[in-house]
């Protein structure tokens, strides 16, 4: 959009008419990649890299040495990027458990999500797992009559845990094809919380075989360096599947995903570009990348 | 995952000869460190990088306490600097002045505007004060329903708004019916939105216009990494922030934001959100903060000691 282009130029402009690389060129990368959120180690990992290809003269001009970071960048997120696909299974329900932070996205990511099944012709079913927080519930509901879908609900408060139990009852009598669960948000660092995830997930599995198919751990594209902690302690507690990346519709880059995939091996399913159902992607390794080495204005 | 800071310094003047004093040369090789910290906390790349030059030039050939290795006195002069530049003193709201005075809440999606207007009705509603929350987003889905639930629970009455007005007749109707039933701090809740989206940002400024605000927070997630400062630059640019709110601080975030959101808007840190309970929310402490920049606690209170 017009709006962003007013804050960003190409990294190309940080290239053009540089026949050398030389150390400033190296500093203007320190920057434009430690402000993507890539982070310090990472960056320094990248561009030792680059430098040694350069002492080895296997790079001589700087479009060459943008070609080889992005090519390192991508092989962070793609090598394990092949099934980034969501593969249902042959039969039966395929349930999708959302979690992460709070604030993040996963209830709007649902909704989403459940607007693609939809349009795919698959029967959907929202599964209403945050009791917690202030009219969650509602919010979730009027997801679903966005998307003409059924949501399991109980009143605020009740165990997220009864909730999903009875849920996959639903699931399994009716027939959904897809059923998403939405649930809480919650610092990772909050072992209470952390264990009655584990709980909801256990009890998943018990109603219903192989449930959940997938856990989606849901990143906002504005984190920092704490993205990688709450991959970790995410992933130790229910074992992340696939990732989203939302709000990417703003000036953040979500640096921080190049690392938790690399560490993690776990592959980026979605990305969110707005607040609406249809503001949904598919995730786009050479896009995410190009963006990434898109730079703002000082 | 990072090796203390501390150790890292102290690496650093074990390798370099002259260790006793801070001399220019120890001390550009202990910032390099120091601004690596920084940056695994996430401060800003460029905020980082003028605090690390103002305080070399400040700790060259000061005076420190004896009893501190050169690496302490290195982290004892960057702390100090951290909390001088974090703002001293804890900042009040502004609550004098004719009533009702008015905050508005103003901020990106989910960073925790409507948990943090509950916060504050419960705090001031605790110090004898007639707190009226007014929730002022009519997008999210159950927005306003979320601020009544909230409302409801503390006890504190709440603006019946409805999606189909516009946010700033919200506002303005909601004025007259506070002084009306004699409310003294009206709370505007507004939808989360992007810096960029002009609409949505002109949409506060209208509200700004029409109504007299005594205070407008800026509420930003502790988690946020360098997108900070162009967030937040752009919010105290269009809106004058009188404040921020930092949400989420409880979690393991090192928190550089704070620094990086205090240094390109000059406005002081007024409270940390410390979890999702209406009670907690705490005054900024700018030492505490700091110490957490730099990745350590204890050795700190050591230092500060000395
Ligand atoms: N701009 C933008 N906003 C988004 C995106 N995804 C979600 N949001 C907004 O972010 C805010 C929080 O979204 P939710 O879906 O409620 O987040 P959540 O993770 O379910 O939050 P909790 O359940 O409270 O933890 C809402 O205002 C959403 O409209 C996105 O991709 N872009
Ligand atoms: N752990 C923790 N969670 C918080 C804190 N403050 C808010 N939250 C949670 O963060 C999520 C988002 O909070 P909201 O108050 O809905 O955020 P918002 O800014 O109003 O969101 P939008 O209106 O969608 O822009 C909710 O799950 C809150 O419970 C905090 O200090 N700590
Ligand atoms: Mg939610
Ligand atoms: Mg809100």
């Amino acid at each position: 959009s017009k709006t962003r282009e007013a804050f960003t130029y190409q990294l190309d402009r940080l290239f053009l008419g540089r026949k050398e690389i030389d150390a400033e060129l190296f500093d203007d990368l320190e920057e434009l990649l430690i402000t993507a959120d890539l982070g310090v180690t990472t960056t320094r990992e990248l561009l030792d890299h680059a430098r040694r290809k350069v002492h080895r003269k296997e790079l001589s001009d700087p479009e060459s040495l943008k070609l080889a970071l992005k090519d390192k960048i991508k092989s962070f997120i793609i090598d394990y990027q092949r099934d980034a696909e969501l593969v249902m299974p042959e039969s039966g329900p395929f349930v999708i458990m959302v979690v992460g932070v709070n604030g993040v996205g996963k209830t709007t990511t649902i909704g989403k999500i459940a607007h693609k099944f939809v349009k795919a012709g698959r029967s959907v079913m929202l599964v209403a797992g945050d009791t917690f927080r202030a009219a969650a519930v509602s919010q979730l509901q009027i997801w679903g009559e966005r998307n003409g879908v059924h949501v399991v609900a109980r009143a605020d408060r009740a165990d997220p845990s009864s909730v999903v139990y009875d849920a996959m009852d639903i699931a399994k009598a009716k027939n959904y094809d897809v059923v998403l669960v939405d649930t809480a948000g919650r610092l990772h660092t909050q072992t209470n919380l952390m264990e009655e995830l584990k709980k909801i997930k256990r009890v998943m599995g018990k109603r219903l075989e192989g449930a959940p198919h997938e856990v989606m751990l849901v990143i906002d594209a504005t984190t920092g360096q704490n993205g990688i902690s709450q991959a970790k302690l995410f992933h130790e507690a229910v074992g992340i599947t696939g990732i989203t990346l939302t709000k990417l519709d703003g000036t953040a880059k979500g640096g921080i995903v190049a690392n938790i995939c690399r560490e993690m091996k776990t592959p980026i399913r979605f990305i969110g570009v707005g607040e609406k159902m249809e503001d949904l992607r598919d995730f786009d390794p050479d896009e995410f990348i190009e963006a990434l080495f898109e730079s703002r204005l000082p | 995952m990072f090796e203390n800071l501390t150790d890292r310094l102290e690496g650093v003047f074990r390798r370099l000869r002259g260790h006793g004093t801070l001399t220019e040369d120890n001390i550009q090789e202990a910032m390099r460190e120091v601004r690596m910290a920084l940056l695994e906390a996430d401060v800003h790349f460029k905020v980082a990088r003028d605090f690390v030059a103002g305080v070399t030039e400040k700790a060259i050939g000061r005076e420190v306490a004896k009893s501190l290795s050169p690496g302490q006195q290195v982290i004892k002069i960057v702390h100090e600097e951290l909390v001088a530049l974090l703002g001293g003193n804890t900042e009040q709201l502004r609550l004098d002045g004719r009533q009702p005075v008015t905050i508005m809440m103003a901020g990106l999606q989910g960073s925790g505007k409507t948990t943090t207007s509950g916060k504050l009705a419960a705090m001031l509603k605790n110090k004898g004060r007639r707190p009226y929350l007014v929730p002022a987003d009519i997008y999210r889905p159950a927005a306003i329903e979320q601020l009544q639930v909230l409302g409801d629970k503390l006890g504190v009455p709440v603006h019946p708004s409805t999606t189909d007005t516009r946010p700033v007749d919200i506002c303005r109707q909601a004025m007259v019916a506070a002084a009306e039933k004699n409310y003294d701090t009206v709370i505007i809740d507004t939808a989360g939105r992007l810096h960029i989206d002009e609409s949505l940002m002109s949409e506060l400024k209208d509200i700004q216009e029409a109504v007299q605000l005594s205070e407008i927070l800026f509420v930003a997630d502790a988690m946020t990494g360098q997108d900070a400062v162009t967030v937040a630059e752009k919010f105290n640019h269009d809106l004058a922030i009188t404040g921020v709110v930092l949400t989420k601080m409880e979690g393991d975030a090192r928190g550089g934001a704070a620094l990086s959101i205090k240094s390109v808007t000059g406005k002081p840190i007024k409270f940390v959100g410390m979890g999702e309970g209406l009670d907690a929310l705490e005054v900024f402490h700018p030492d505490r903060t700091a110490s957490r920049i730099l990745g350590m606690g204890d050795v700190l209170t050591l230092i500060e000691k000395a």
